[in-house]
């Protein structure tokens, strides 16, 4: 399988990339190159194989049903958490106008 | 007296706990060392001063003999994936450029606690994506090492951990953190001549750790010595609520038990390694590390792991498609880079934000991992690789019915130079063609130095082991130590 200009286009607006058309063009034969090499993982018989989810069994654990079981992710931490934002605003992330 | 930053973790430990030097002494020696090393580019942020306060705490514990920790005096350099309170932390990239964490990483937490310094944080490949350190923001980090030839080249101290092998072998940092998702520990141990260690997927938590592929990402310790790296590792490692991945397991106290004895073992040879044009030099260091491992008390065993070569292109689906989605994250709104062009609305914000913050590499893994999630080929590449995957596993699930560890190179060739291979990505991949199949199966993994090749650099061997079995993967690096006697180191040039 292998992608042509307006698909390579397509996948950089999915991934929220802004690209031109020059990049998008130098982009092409990269990512063609790439998934023609993957391509051969189609090869293998897979029949009966389930998907892997684990390579070391393990349990999803459950916390403990109260606020703040541990207060390094817990609550109450708004100034650290805008510390690093670019446009912190009355307490809040600001962004661009969404809604005239 | 000897220069203190030609000691290992080991003899700084017991040094400092001796009382033959002071920790602030050591911690002076190796910030002079990494202030006279600027040509290495090694560190993207240097931290002299936490190195110090960190010293003089051990130092006034050792006055009042209380205990020093595990790490105690200890020095180190920190892969600047982790994150670090006060302290920038990038991922070698321009998107986190200015992050301040407000909180410390599990792993760097435990090795403060231990008694450890942090010398700085290390320069890497930009999101850990990378074989040879070419895609930092910050710059390319130059290895120590030049070959024999009379020359001048700039090679590569390997990737994504690259300031971490390069600070270890120039002798500026004693030891240093490295995270291993495809082979980024092992690969630049190897081509540096030092040893590193990738425990089982779990045993070290993820949290505070900048997310590549959170299914493979798997933090480790980098040193000199097979000791140094179960002592390292022992601090490190240890369950973390906050990881939902972390083993709740208890750790094993490695260096304690560590023995160069392999009487019993198997050492299984996996005969799919053998590549066609496998370099010959690369081939007589695998032949003289089984003649090593069967002198210390092994027997070794051909193996088989069928599904060997399509790993590599199952971790290059799988990789990006993980990255894709955690560097989803990076959005120009809670922190990092924002770029917002005159007049633009929210969409075009993230979109100008990502394509100024991410370097050509990190682009190119974030479109191929969105690719192969889309609407309409995510089964055809996703599920596939994730099955291919299961298969890869359930290989080294039989081989383990007929052998202990896997002996196998480490990587393809020494280290080649700068520039060299970033032109071709598939050709950079395939350095980590011997890593990658114990990362997609989250085994323990370790790279030890066994010699030099003609043109004077190291090469390393990769000792695979058991979930959970790192105890024999240490030993069997320590047989492979204590027989190859690799006692070269770089020639100071910078």
């Amino acid at each position: 399988m292998s992608v042509d200009l307006p698909t390579v286009k397509k996948i950089a607006s999915l991934a929220r990339i802004a690209m031109d058309d020059a990049e998008a063009a130098a982009l092409l034969p990269e990512l063609n190159n790439i998934l023609g090499w993957v391509e051969q993982l189609g090869e293998v018989d897979v029949s009966g194989v389930e998907p892997m989810t684990a390579v070391i069994p393990n349990t999803l654990r459950l916390r403990d049903d109260v606020v703040d079981a541990d207060p390094l992710t817990g609550g109450g931490v708004r100034d650290k958490i805008l510390a690093n934002a670019p446009e912190p605003q009355h307490g809040f992330f600001g962004v661009p106008k969404v809604i005239e | 007296m000897t220069d203190l930053t030609d000691l290992t973790v080991t003899e700084i430990r017991d040094g400092v706990a001796d009382g033959s030097f002071s920790a602030r002494e050591v911690a002076e020696g190796f910030n002079a060392a990494v202030a006279a090393a600027k040509p290495l580019n090694a560190f993207i942020v240097e931290t002299p001063e936490k190195a110090l306060a960190a010293a003089d705490a051990v130092d006034a514990k050792r006055a009042k003999s209380e205990p020093l920790g595990l790490m105690g005096g200890v020095p180190i350099g920190m892969k600047d994936l982790f994150c670090t309170e006060g302290v920038q932390s990038t991922a070698a990239s321009h998107i986190l450029e200015g992050f301040v964490p407000q909180y410390e990483s599990t792993v760097s937490a435990k090795l403060w606690a231990a008694g450890a310094g942090m010398l700085g944080k290390l320069n890497m490949d930009q999101f850990a994506m990378g074989s040879s350190n070419e895609t930092s923001f910050f710059g390319n980090v130059i290895s120590p090492w030049r070959r024999n030839d009379g020359g001048n080249t700039d090679l590569a101290p390997g990737g994504s951990s690259g300031g971490s092998s390069t600070a270890v072998s120039a002798r500026i940092a004693p030891a240093a953190t490295g995270t291993d998702t495809g082979g980024s520990i092992r690969q630049p141990a190897a081509f540096t001549g030092i040893c590193g260690i990738k425990p089982t997927y779990g045993r070290c938590s993820r949290w505070g750790v900048v997310a590549f592929a959170s299914s493979l990402d798997q933090a480790g310790p980098m040193a000199r010595t097979v000791q140094d790296c179960a002592i390292m590792l022992e601090a490190m490692a240890g369950f973390d609520p906050k990881d939902a991945t972390s083993l709740d397991n208890p750790v094993p106290h490695w260096e304690g038990a560590l023995s160069g004895d392999l009487k019993g073992k198997r050492i299984g040879i996996p005969r799919e390694y053998r590549m066609e044009g496998i370099d010959p030099e690369i081939d007589k260091s695998w032949e003289a590390g089984k003649a090593w491992l069967r002198d210390a008390g092994a027997e070794i065993v051909d193996i088989s792991l069928p599904h060997t070569k399509y790993a590599l292109p199952a971790y290059y689906i799988i990789a990006p498609a993980e990255a894709s989605s955690n560097l989803a994250r990076y959005d120009g709104v809670r922190y990092g880079l924002r770029d917002l062009p005159e007049g633009a609305g929210l969409q075009d914000m993230y979109a100008a934000t990502r394509a100024a913050g991410f370097g050509p590499e990190v682009k190119r893994r974030i479109m191929i991992g969105t690719y192969v999630l889309s609407a309409g080929f995510y089964d055809a590449y996703y599920t596939q690789a994730q099955k291919v995957r299961t298969l890869i596993a359930r290989d080294f699930g039989r081989a383990w019915g007929e052998c202990d560890l896997i002996l196998a190179p480490t990587a393809p060739s020494a280290a080649f130079g700068l520039g060299e291979k970033s032109d071709d990505p598939i050709a950079m991949y395939l350095n980590d063609v011997f890593a990658v199949p114990a990362s997609l199966a989250g085994l323990p993994a370790m790279s030890v130095p066994a010699g030099l090749n003609g043109q004077g650099l190291p090469l390393g061997l990769q000792i695979i082991g058991k979930p959970l079995d790192e105890q024999s993967v240490l030993d069997a690096g320590l047989a492979i130590e204590q027989r190859a006697g690799f006692e070269a180191r770089p020639g100071k040039w910078w």
